[in-house]
This record gives C-alpha cells, structure tokens and sequence, in this order.
C-alpha cells in the first residue's frame, strides 16, 4: 500500500508512530532498569534511582549470587526440566497430532472433541493434584512434566499445521513402501520446522517458568527450580509477606541482587528469544487461523 | 467411545506388523489409494459410515500404527484431564487422604450449602468477578487497538522492532513479572516510590495496600499480554483483500474510514469468538499472578476462587469443600461459554464450536 500523503494522513501516522513508541519503550523499561541496576553497586542504587544506564559497573550483585551453588542448582533443575520436558512435550504433541491429522482415521471427531472440551472444563487444581500423588510423583521432577505435557492447544496448532502438508506426499511415500511412522519422521516432520520451532518454543518457555507444579508437588527445597527461588529471594525474604515468621535480625536482599536474580532467571529466555521470535509470528498464525 | 475400545482390542491383537512395517503396504482394494478413497466417501457424505463391520475392521487395521501415535497422548488426557473431572466427585464426599477416594464418606450437597452460607464466599466471588470484569473492560480492548494501529505502519523494520519488543514480556513467567514489580514498587529503594518522593508526593505502599491491588493486577496483565495479544488480530487482518482498501480510497475515505469500515468489520467475528474464550475463563484469572501479588495486608481484595482453592485445601487440609467451590468455577465457566456462544449464532456470528 502506498503512503497516504494528505495532511490528515501524515497527521495520522506521525500520531500512530509517536504512540507506538511510547508503548514499546514502555515495555521495555522496567527490563533495562532492571538489568542496569543489577550490574552496579548498592550505593549507587541509593543515591542515583532512576537508573536505566549504570555510571558505576560492579559485579558485586552477580559474585554475591553466585557465592554458593544454590542459584547454580535451581538453574541446573529448571534446565533439566525444561530440556526433557520439551523433548517429551513435543514427542507427544506430534505423534497424537499426526494421528488426528489423517482424514482415514476413525473415531478422530470424537478424540478431537474430547481434547477440546479439556479446554473448556477441567476438574480443577485438587483433583490434578491427588491424581498425581496418587502416582506417587510428589517430589519427583515428574510431577512438573508428566502433568503438564500436551497443550491441548499446541496440540491443535499442530494438527492443522500437518493437515495443510498435501496428502500427496503422504501417499507416494506410502506406495513406496513408508510405514506412517515413516511418514511422519522421514516427510512430514521435515516439512514442518516452523512449527516445531515454535511450539517447542512455547514448551520450553512454559517449562522455564513452572511455578504453580514445583511449589505444588515439590516439598524438598533443594529440588526447587529457579522461579521458585527467585520468588523467595526477593519476596519472602525481604519480609515482606507473612513477616512474623522471619527473623528481623537478618537484613533483607539488596535491590541489586534482587535485580541480579531476575536476569539471571530470564537469560535463558532472552538468549533464545531473538533467534526463534521470526518463527513463532509466523507459525502461530498458521496454526490459529485455520482453525 | 468407540475409538478407546478399538484402540483397546488393537492392542490385544497378537501383531505381526513389526514385520510388515517398511515393506509395501498392500493397497486398498479396486487399486485405489486411501487418500481417493477418503475422497470418494467425503463426496458421499452420508455415506461415510462403513457399510458393513468387515470394512471398518480392515480400515482401523490398516491404521494401526496411526492409532499407536495417538495412545500416549490419549492416556494422557485420560489420566491427567479426565480423572480429575470425575475426581470432582470428591466434592459431594468428605475426602480424608488416607481413607481415599473409595473410603470416604457421601455427604451429599454439604459443601455446597456451605459454600453458599459462607460470608467469606461472597467477597471471593465479588473479587473473582471484579478481576474479571476489569479483564474485559481495561485488557480486552487493548491488543485489537494495537493490532489496528500496526497495521497502519508502512516501514517493515518499525513494524518488526516493535513487534520484537512487546511480545517479550509474554515469555517471561509471573514470578519475573511480579518480581520486577516488586522490584520497582517497593517502598525502600522502588523506582516509581522514589519518583514520586522526588516529585513532592508522599510515597505508597503500592505492593501492601488495598486500592492499589487492582490497578497493579491490571497494569501488569496489560503489560505482559497486550503485546502477544496482537498477533491473531495480526493474522486476521492481514487476510483483508487489500482491493477493499484500494476501492474505499477511491471513494475517498481515509485512514480513519477504512479502519472502521473495512479492517474492524473483517476481524469481528475473530473479535467475537476471543470474547467467547475469554468469558469462559471467567474464573480463570492466572492463579499464579493473583496469587504472587497477594499478602496478609491485601487479602481482602486479592483472594480469588482459585487462591482460595489452593490455601484450603492445600494448607487447611479441606480437599472436599475446596473441590466443591473449584467444581462451582469450572461448570460456571462452562454454562458461560455455551451462552455466549449461543448469543453469538444468533446474531449471526461462527461460535467456537
């Protein structure tokens, strides 16, 4: 489309562009603050608060932090589960989906039906929970993925995404002696990297940032993964909540190393989102759409 | 139903198909292949039900390995979604852990009576209600006025760059988000507290008051979300046939006439079937948010159905009564969405189903 080169029109963009970055400076603020007052020292956080640039760099923050390995291993857990949790996820997310793709497979309305009405009702917090205990997955790094490895809605993402790959393809490799296990890993995975990119993607954050599963099923505190540590770190221990029960003598965390835990918690996501942000615009929408 | 069974009795066969599998599958019969087959009965509609039992046992032995694909996923929903919807059963016993699910006692509608007797109840649902409401009102909007303003940009790169900059907030987790929050609220050494204390105003306990809950809970929904939110208005309006533009020009309407005769039009019924989404979760407002930002002095306006759940059974033991008011959640979220989805047919709208 052209630009619209009347006095209105121009008056109109320079409007819509002005506002647009407002709100995506906006945005970002609260994470360069965040980030420039982890790397500089407490007194310059006191005197000078507005930070968005640090005068002073100091990696006191992050050397404080990284003094014992409890942050190490909280990172190591959430890695963990977040790697198999992701492989296992998407294992199952495109063998169920693949199936559900194939127009000659019986009863796949009413297997879809009860996949969708999950997203509708749910039995709720406490029936989930005694189903997994009953499994005996309290305490174990199960519970944060088992319970939560199809995404009903990756789930049909997916599917429609398979649906779209012409049934040509499926049916040559068929004559050539492909078996459907074949087809999906050697044919019609293949075709669909942005999709995989994109949904492994949205697994992996939502492993990252399990909180709701860990403080649910995981009592042993040094099973915790990161999100669990940083809500204690700068919540629970700055006194805040439930202050009775704390011992006052101990002097709440720094807001620097606060601040340090933060990005530390949200590296990981940081690294990888550049790389694969082109890739879930685009396979989202194809698998939204087409509903 | 008859999926599970089948799946079932597929199982139970003794398979020689480790053999078969990667050699030549036989084709189906009168040389057709599948795919035409799976035509030819969609052009006969009604006929798509096998015509005799022989036919379909053939059909669902051909796609056997299909049905292999679909088992762990189909256990999953079973043991993880749909157990519990009949673990809701719960509610209408007095569930003691150690008796389980067989032991324990019938009560009836006991918890639900109480649930109804309870002041306490009241106010979780006015809460419940007024985080919902505010959802709709402050939130819903707020990514279909981004998506129209974006699509208003000409330069790609601007559009990318912010596209890039505010789906981010989207893939951190609510502890990051309240963390940061936290961070910035806090009376000692807060960002927004020492603004304000540099600008002559006196400094709010934003993180420990009542007033200040909701605006927080909103600010950060809005934050997180309005960004990500674009990206199906996105899709939907990129489907617009630009002719529509290019004839409305011609009729001389401007940019402000062609949004809201051409674009808005073209994505209301993605509009409508969102809203539908939305208010089904009515109830579904983010535990881990609300519950993240809630604390001993704000209490009364943060907890919500969902943190109640959570702290009466989890910590006061009462796994019946705390089922009995997630099952009232849940079957309201259900009755809302089927009435909003019968609004929506009626006025002439798709629904979601």
């Amino acid at each position: 489309m052209v630009e619209d080169r009347t006095v209105s029109g121009r008056v109109f963009a320079a409007v819509n562009y002005t506002l647009l970055a407002i709100i995506a400076l906006v945005t970002v603020l609260p994470f360069l603050h965040v980030v420039a007052g982890s790397f500089t020292t407490s007194a310059e956080m006191a005197v000078k608060k507005f930070i968005l640039f640090p005068t002073v760099w100091s990696f006191d923050a992050y050397k404080f932090i990284f003094s014992t390995n409890t942050i190490f291993r909280a990172m190591g857990v959430s890695v963990g589960i977040t790697a198999f949790g992701t492989l296992f996820s998407m294992l199952l997310t495109a063998l169920m989906a693949y199936g559900l793709s194939r127009r000659d497979l019986d009863g796949r309305r009413g297997i879809m039906f009860l996949v969708v009405f999950t997203m509708l009702f749910s039995g709720g917090l406490i029936p989930t929970f005694l189903v997994v205990r009953e499994l005996g997955m309290i305490d174990s790094y199960l519970a944060l993925i088992v319970p939560a490895s199809i995404s009903a809605f990756n789930l049909i993402i997916m599917r429609n995404f398979f649906q779209n790959i012409p049934e040509g393809l499926e049916e040559s490799a068929k004559i050539d002696g492909c078996s459907d296990f074949g087809i999906l890993f050697r044919i019609v995975l293949p075709l669909s990297m942005p999709a995989i990119a994109t949904l492994s993607l949205f697994y992996a954050v939502t492993y990252w940032n399990t909180y709701l599963s860990a403080i649910l099923y995981l009592n042993d505190s040094l099973k915790w993964p990161i999100q669990v540590l940083l809500r204690q770190i700068v919540v629970l221990a700055s006194g805040m909540d439930y202050s009775s029960d704390l011992d006052s003598t101990v002097p709440p965390p720094d807001q620097t190393i606060k601040m340090a835990v933060i990005v530390v918690a949200t590296l990981p996501i940081l690294l990888v989102y550049p790389f694969l942000q082109k890739h879930f615009a685009k396979g989202a929408m194809l698998g939204s759409i087409k509903g | 139903m008859m999926s599970r069974t089948t799946i079932v009795s597929i199982m139970l066969r003794p398979s020689s198909s480790l053999v078969t599998q990667g050699q030549p599958q036989p084709l189906p019969r009168k040389g057709r292949t599948s795919m035409q087959h799976a035509a030819a009965t969609e052009i006969k509609q009604g006929a798509a039900k096998p015509r005799s039992s022989s036919e379909l046992k053939r059909r669902l032995w051909r796609n056997k390995w299909l049905y292999v694909m679909i088992l762990p996923g189909i256990l999953y929903f079973i043991a993880f979604k749909y157990v519990p919807m009949f673990g809701l059963t719960i509610a209408f016993q007095d569930y003691k852990p150690h008796w389980g699910f067989a032991g324990s006692e019938w009560v009836g509608l006991k918890h639900f009576e109480r649930l109804f007797t309870e002041p306490d109840f009241m106010k979780i649902l006015t809460n419940t209600l007024l985080l919902f409401g505010m959802n709709l009102l402050f939130y819903f909007p707020i990514p279909i006025l981004l998506a129209l303003m974006l699509n208003e940009v000409r330069i790609t790169f601007f559009k990318r760059f912010f596209q890039t900059l505010v789906y981010l907030p989207h893939f951190m987790s609510w502890v990051i988000i309240v963390s940061i929050g936290f961070v910035m609220l806090t009376m000692d050494g807060g960002i927004i507290n020492e603004m304000l204390a540099y600008l002559g105003f006196e400094k709010i306990n934003f993180l420990l008051s009542t007033e200040w809950f909701r605006p927080t809970y909103i600010i950060q929904v809005i934050w997180r979300e309005a960004g990500w939110g674009t990206i199906i208005y996105l899709a939907a309006i990129a489907s617009v046939d630009p002719q529509l533009y290019e004839a409305a020009r011609m009729d001389g309407a401007g940019r402000l006439r062609q949004v809201w005769h051409i674009t808005l039009p073209a994505i209301r019924s993605v509009i409508i079937i969102l809203l539908i989404l939305k208010i089904g979760d009515v109830l579904e407002l983010g535990f881990e948010h609300v519950y993240l930002l809630l604390n001993s002095m704000n209490r009364d306006v943060a907890e919500i159905i969902d943190t109640y759940v959570y702290t009466a059974a989890l910590q006061q033991g009462q796994f019946s009564y705390s089922t009995a008011i997630g099952f009232f959640k849940s079957f309201i979220g259900l009755v809302l969405v089927v009435l909003a989805n019968k609004l929506a047919k009626r006025m002439g709208e798709e629904g979601v189903y």
